[in-house]
């Protein structure tokens, strides 16, 4: 490497980390200098290596990988050997400096190759092949001919990578191809396809058709950053870390990422709420077994024994608020307190709206939480008039049938947003518990800036509460759930 | 330093030689962290062969291999050293009719004679090579953690009544962990980290051809595709790589070279530890997508 190159290496790097940074990433110094120190041992042209070295120096979190992998991908996506194409194309390379500059020389070159006399049916007759044989390279050179050919790429237009995501897709036509692989594998198969074959054939093409897709992404996203810089593409993509997605503001796919997030974050905190009981301090003198030990030492107390403090496990109460808005933070926090019920003495929930239900029964005996809240949500009976949240009166009904239950050794979780449409809020119930029960807290899942704004009266029920909380992300969440005893 | 590899590709292709199939990212951390001089911490699911790769790199370097289990309640004098308390009382019993100073004495018990060590200290004071592993890093509490720093990061130990002793040479160190508590970013950053996930199904079936030699490899392509249809469910225990291998080795016994529904589902409880993940497997394999699969005419 001459010395411009390795200085314009070092330069890179450093917008690399900083954007990491950006992206939430706990980079250190030292982990930084790491970095710097691993890549003189890899050449960039091993892009994987390569990548794999800065991952080993800068993300120390499996959760982190995805967002790592992205601002790789567009720090580095026009360095290295990522443009040349296998398989049919024999096609000239452009040097990769050129690709850099010249975004439409990279589609013209890529799609010169052996794609462009082809009718869009040849195209996706070859598709079809490719997916049927799992022809790796054949399949990342269609994906870039699918993106010259439909994406309708144009420098400087302000559309987003998902647009030119969408058209690509919607021309191909997957569904059908995927329909078409399957009729096809069953009319090979010598005897009719068992329900096991045609699952594990069906996951088969599954599994190609999405490589297919993360290439042609992969290529959308190596033009975009030709176009528009590294710094531009990189803040556009840049995603929240899973213990940093919104729960009110979660996409469908962020959602899918958090419910596979928590599972290791309840295991996590089963272990550690576990430790803290039993590490507890030490207690008084257990002058039975003191004494009872002295006789082996002629009736010296030389071995003083102490009582192990048991401190009693809390009873737990979730209120939740179970309407539209607030539904999937009501939904994680359920899971989370189910998760590790075995560190209380007894969980019950009820959930509400406009008129409230306990719904602790359909958590019993069920091994799997997903099924109990699937069933919370469609079969709790919690619409009093018009299914809008009333606060008030949900609290209401619960403190005139449960009420009485609550002890001193309970602790209330209520979760929502107090956004009580302006129906009387009936603060008092709160008060009433607060006084009879051993804790309340109170979860709020809107950022703190917005409680008591418009209909939110957070603040009045908060007057009674032993806390409010924020609870925006599985970060705060689990946060909260360390204090809880 | 001279190093014990020459590229990833090296590393991979002698770890291969030793059996175990490793990827990009194994190869390229065992090299970088031969290079760097800097310990691995490996986390990932049980069973994907985190402790498996500290003993076959043991294996290749030809070094001996010193293992430090961890557990809740693990302290210094387990993890580092211990003065040989006992023997120290003796000398000073020894030494009574004797007309020794008092500092002779004291000098005398604390030396090297009286010393016990434990599997650190041990691996640096090894003067041939060693690959340390330390295991289930997460089992031991926060505090534990700290003796473990001046180990990571400078290849020494400190020992108050002898002074501060260093490697003779850099062992090559493993830390492993099931992620059952976030480790202290102390540790984390004198390490470099590395993910081992299930592997992907070309990676798993080779390593099933590799450990079951007596497979064929249409058998070895059937478990693997099954295993990873299984993977792809919501379960509370994902089959491992081991679970895998011990599953075609009961296939490969009960004599079946074709896995039919009944087969695999006869078989389900040695890739699945918990009754609710066996019922929902067992009914995602038997049920019968194709009729679920709208407009696709069939010709017969």
């Amino acid at each position: 490497m001459t010395v411009t190159s390795e200085s314009s290496m070092l330069d890179l790097l450093t917008g690399f980390i900083v954007e990491l940074r950006a992206a939430g990433l706990p980079v250190s110094l030292t982990e930084n200098l790491d970095a710097m120190q691993a890549i003189t041992h890899i050449p960039i042209e091993d892009r994987n290596a390569f990548k794999y070295a800065l991952a080993a120096t800068l993300v120390k979190n499996n959760a982190h990988w995805r967002a790592f992998e992205t601002v790789f991908e567009v720090y580095f996506s026009l360095r290295g050997p990522g443009y040349a194409l296998g398989g049919s194309d024999e096609s000239v390379q452009p040097e990769d400096d050129d690709t850099a500059a010249n975004p439409e020389a990279a589609g013209a070159g890529t799609g010169g190759g052996g794609g462009e006399a082809l009718s869009p049916e040849q195209m996706a007759e070859m598709l079809f092949r490719a997916l049927q044989k799992g022809d790796e390279a054949m399949l990342r050179a269609l994906a870039r001919q699918a993106v010259t050919r439909y994406a309708g790429m144009e420098p400087g237009r302000p559309v987003g990578g998902t647009y030119y995501l969408y058209r690509t897709l919607r021309n191909l036509d997957l569904d059908t191809v995927l329909e078409r692989l399957m009729a096809e594998a069953r009319d090979d198969a010598p005897a009719p396809l068992t329900p096991l074959e045609e699952r594990l054939e069906k996951d088969e093409f599954d599994s190609r058709v999405d490589r297919l897709k993360q290439e042609i992404e992969a290529e959308i996203r190596r033009r975009l950053v030709a176009d528009r810089g590294v710094e531009a593409m990189a803040k556009t993509l840049r995603k929240p870390l899973p213990e940093d997605v919104d729960f009110m503001h979660a996409s469908r796919e962020e959602l899918m990422g958090l419910r596979k997030a928590i599972y290791p974050l309840t295991r996590k905190l089963a272990v550690r709420l576990a430790r803290k009981r039993r590490h507890g301090r030490k207690g008084p003198l257990d002058f039975r077994s003191t004494v009872r030990h002295s006789l082996s030492y002629g009736g010296v107390p030389a071995d003083p024994k102490f009582r192990y403090p048991r401190p009693a496990k809390p009873e737990i109460f979730v209120v939740a608020d179970i309407s539209g808005s607030v539904a999937a933070f009501a939904r994680f926090t359920l899971q989370l307190v189910y998760a590790i019920s075995g560190q209380f003495s007894r969980v019950r929930s009820f959930v509400f709206i406009d008129g409230i239900d306990e719904v602790t029964r359909f958590f019993e005996g069920v091994e799997d939480i997903a099924v109990a809240i699937h069933r919370v949500n469609t079969e709790a009976d919690v619409v009093w008039v018009d299914g809008h949240s009333d606060y008030g009166h949900a609290f209401e009904v619960f403190w005139d049938r449960y009420g009485r239950e609550i002890g001193p050794k309970t602790t209330v979780l209520i979760l929502g947003d107090a956004r009580n449409n302006y129906h009387a809020s009936q603060a008092w119930v709160v008060g009433e518990i607060q006084k009879k029960a051993r804790h309340v807290y109170w979860l709020n899942p809107e950022p703190k800036a917005y409680w008591d704004t418009g209909d939110s009266i957070v603040g009045e029920y908060g007057a009674h509460c032993d806390g409010t909380y924020e609870c925006r992300n599985l970060r705060q969440l689990e946060r909260f759930v360390e204090i809880l005893e | 330093m001279d190093s014990r590899f020459d590229s990833p590709a090296s590393v991979r292709a002698r770890l291969r030689d030793v059996d175990y199939l490793s990827d990009d990212a194994i190869a390229g951390v065992v090299f970088l962290a031969d290079r760097l001089g800097k310990p691995i911490l490996v986390e990932g699911p049980a069973g994907t062969g985190k402790t498996q790769l500290a003993k076959s790199v043991a294996e290749i370097l030809g070094a001996r291999l010193i293992r430090l289990q961890c557990y809740e309640g693990l302290d210094e004098s387990k993890a580092l050293y211990e003065w040989n308390y006992k023997k120290q009382l003796l000398r000073i019993q020894a030494e009574r009719n004797n007309e020794s100073t008092w500092e002779d004495i004291e000098t005398d018990i604390f030396s090297d004679e009286f010393l016990l060590t434990r599997p650190l200290l041990e691996a640096i004071r090894s003067p041939e090579p060693v690959v340390l592993l330390i295991d289930e890093v997460d089992r031991v509490e926060i505090e534990t953690e700290a003796l473990l720093l001046e180990i990571l990061s400078d290849y020494q130990v400190s020992i108050p009544e002898l002074g501060t002793i260093t490697a003779r040479q850099i062992p090559m160190v493993f830390l492993t962990s099931n992620n059952t508590r976030e480790l202290s970013e102390a540790l984390k950053r004198r390490c470099l980290f590395l993910h081992i996930d299930y592997p992907d199904m070309e990676r798993e079936k080779e390593i099933v051809l590799t450990k079951v030699p007596e497979i064929t490899e249409n058998l070895a392509d059937q478990v693997t595709r099954i295993v990873r249809s299984i993977r792809q469910l919501e379960l509370k225990k994902s089959p491992s790589v081991s679970e895998t291998i011990d599953w075609a080795r009961t296939l490969l016994m009960l004599g079946v070279d074709s896995i039919t529904e009944a087969d695999a589902i006869e078989t389900l409880n040695i890739l699945l530890k918990y009754q609710s993940d066996i019922a929902r497997a067992t009914k995602e394999l038997s049920a019968d997508t194709s009729q679920r699969r709208p407009g696709v005419p069939r010709t017969s």
